[in-house]
């Protein structure tokens, strides 16, 4: 019996497969466990004399908080990095080997070909976050009995951002070359972050036009915004109310910008989806 | 249900400036082995892609087995190795074609056997297990064959199936493209080697900048006689009696003599033709009679323009 739906679980499938086959998962997992070692022997170094020999257990608390921070940020980063890299050729590799020809002519439908790949890579995206941040987490609860709060909240922030990242990567493949796409989620990521810093000492300062601009940038590209809503979300109030460290900003963007980005993903996704519908392969 | 599998009218693809197929219609009937052949450049690819709805055509209309073209359901009864066959190097050849069984919408248990003949018929039996990238270009070309008859489909589009082989592999493939025809399976065939269109063609559209400027039947025209004539201008009872001895194919009056080929039965015809246009008094310049090869077809239809600069 014919039967002609399962074309978006196909790719997926195959995408996870490919995934899982190819050498730029073991380097990412290489990267990732020599990241961890390094975290831990830090840790275990560090951990017997946080904040100077006569601290208190607040201070004792509140420098490992930043340093749990300091790994989900390292983590955080290297999530970006695969979120950028993993899918980058998918499409415009194969369009350009000619791969996707083959692919096409199937009787799959054009879209479940873009979504079944966003797809696979988002699994293999979820798997990759949940082993870097498990393991910082896990690093810091084990070495330095410290687990910061509203994990629950934090990661689902960071995976969005993956997600949002991802979903450019994927759909500007539809269009551009390898090269070019990669370039530009990078850029993008690179200017949301130089945004918010501008927007971060902007507020410090008082100085509403550079707040503003941090904003505009924000909602242009919304990685680093969610990365700060999971990083204050990460900590208890009272540290973050100092703001005397780079993981407690002075501006976090409102609960909306979760709906926004969440938005966002859908929209860049469409137009993945309806400029890989029309083009010539 | 239509005998015609394929019909196009005024297919057209501009890309910006460049207008890749310009103007295209074509009919191919269920069963035939149907060479499309050109020089390089001619738009033979680029009118495959559209036929098979992985470029949308600027104008111009098509069916493939009765649907527009693109159509999903279709394209599961269709076949197609690309020009430049590349495929997911990292599957084995099995799993080329176990994938491709999902794609089909099939499951690979259901196929198994099919996959198994297939590797068998291309001669992979023994890589199959081995990743493609491994894979010599022959063999990639052989397993991309195979992947194009996985779904036993109704037309197979070939996009110059053996570029890559050596000449065991262009006999394989000659093999079954003869098997394909006695199964009544449908076969485009884009090539630009004459000897193996030839062999393999029942019908060949000659195309030449983006249009179809020839089609000729070969099985019809094989064993026959063509006989170029350059006389005076012929009357219209003169062309009738030459038409009686044979099959006028192309005419073209020039200024003070006009040129005409003719294709007979046989050479006894010949000066039956030749006293038509004496016997008037009509000046005779040139008459050369030949057992036409494709090759001479090609080179006639394409003019200078076919031939490297």
């Amino acid at each position: 019996m014919k039967r002609t739906g399962g074309g978006l679980s196909t790719v997926a499938h195959l995408t996870l497969h490919e995934a899982l086959r190819r050498r730029i998962l073991l380097g990412a997992l290489i990267a990732g466990g020599a990241f961890l070692v390094l975290y831990g022997l830090g840790l275990a170094a560090m951990v017997n004399n946080l904040g100077g020999p006569d601290a208190t257990l607040l201070e004792r608390r509140v420098a490992l908080n930043m340093l749990t921070l300091a790994g989900l940020y390292a983590a955080n980063l290297l999530v970006v990095l695969m979120a950028v890299l993993l899918p980058v050729d998918t499409l415009s590799g194969e369009i350009a080997s000619g791969v996707m020809q083959t692919l096409a002519v199937r009787p799959i439908r054009r879209r479940d070909i873009v979504l079944g790949k966003w797809l696979g890579h988002w699994v293999v995206l979820v798997g990759y976050l949940a082993l870097l941040f498990g393991g910082v987490l896990a690093l810091s609860a084990v070495i330095g009995r410290f687990t910061p709060p509203r994990i629950e909240v934090g990661l689902p922030l960071v995976l969005l951002e993956a997600t949002v990242i991802l979903t450019i990567s994927i759909a500007g493949g539809t269009r551009l070359g390898t090269i070019t796409n990669g370039m530009l989620a990078f850029g993008l990521f690179g200017m949301a972050f130089i945004a918010n810093w501008v927007e971060q000492i902007g507020t410090g300062l008082g100085n509403t036009a550079a707040q503003h601009i941090g904003t505009i940038v924000s909602l242009i590209m919304p990685s680093e915004a969610l990365w700060q809503m999971a990083a204050s979300q990460m900590q208890p109030p009272i540290i973050r109310e100092l703001g005397n460290s780079p993981f407690s900003p002075f501006s976090v963007a409102s609960p909306a910008m979760v709906w926004w980005a969440g938005g966002y993903v859908v929209v860049v996704l469409a137009i993945g989806l309806r400029a890989f519908g029309r083009r010539a392969l | 249900m239509s005998d015609l599998v394929i019909e196009a009218h005024g297919l057209r693809k501009q890309f910006g400036a460049k207008t890749a197929v310009d103007d295209l219609s074509l009919a191919v009937r269920r069963g035939e082995v149907f060479g499309f052949l050109g020089p390089n450049g001619a738009g033979k690819t680029t009118s495959i892609k559209m036929l098979l709805g992985l470029v949308a055509p600027t104008s111009g209309s098509a069916t493939l087995l009765g649907a527009p073209i693109g159509d999903r359901m279709v394209r599961a009864r269709l076949g197609f190795l690309p020009e430049h066959f590349r495929f997911q190097d990292w599957l084995t050849g099995r799993e080329l074609l176990q994938l491709h069984a999902r794609l089909l919408g099939r499951s690979p248990r259901d196929l198994g056997s099919r996959i198994e003949a297939l590797l068998a018929r291309v001669d992979l039996l023994d890589a199959a297990n081995r990743p493609l990238r491994t894979y010599s270009k022959g063999m990639t070309q052989r397993v991309g064959l195979a992947q194009a008859l996985l779904g036993e489909p109704e037309i197979v589009f070939l996009d110059e199936p053996t570029s890559g082989l050596d000449p065991l592999g262009r006999l394989l493939v000659r093999d079954v493209i003869h098997d394909l025809r006695e199964r009544g399976t449908t076969v485009f065939l884009n090539s630009h080697l004459l000897g193996e269109v030839e062999a393999t063609c029942s019908r060949v559209a000659f195309v030449k900048a983006g249009r179809t400027v020839h089609e000729l039947s070969l099985g019809e025209e094989d064993g026959k006689v063509e006989v170029a004539i350059r006389a005076g201008a012929l009357p219209d009872d003169v062309r009738a009696a030459i038409a009686q001895c044979g099959r006028i194919v192309d005419g073209a009056a020039e200024a003070a003599a006009e040129q005409i080929r003719v294709v007979v039965d046989d050479e006894e015809r010949v000066p039956e033709i030749a006293r038509a246009i004496v016997g008037r008094g009509i000046p005779l310049y040139e008459m050369k009679v030949a057992r036409k090869s494709l090759e001479a077809w090609f080179l006639d239809v394409m003019g200078d323009e076919g031939r490297p600069g």
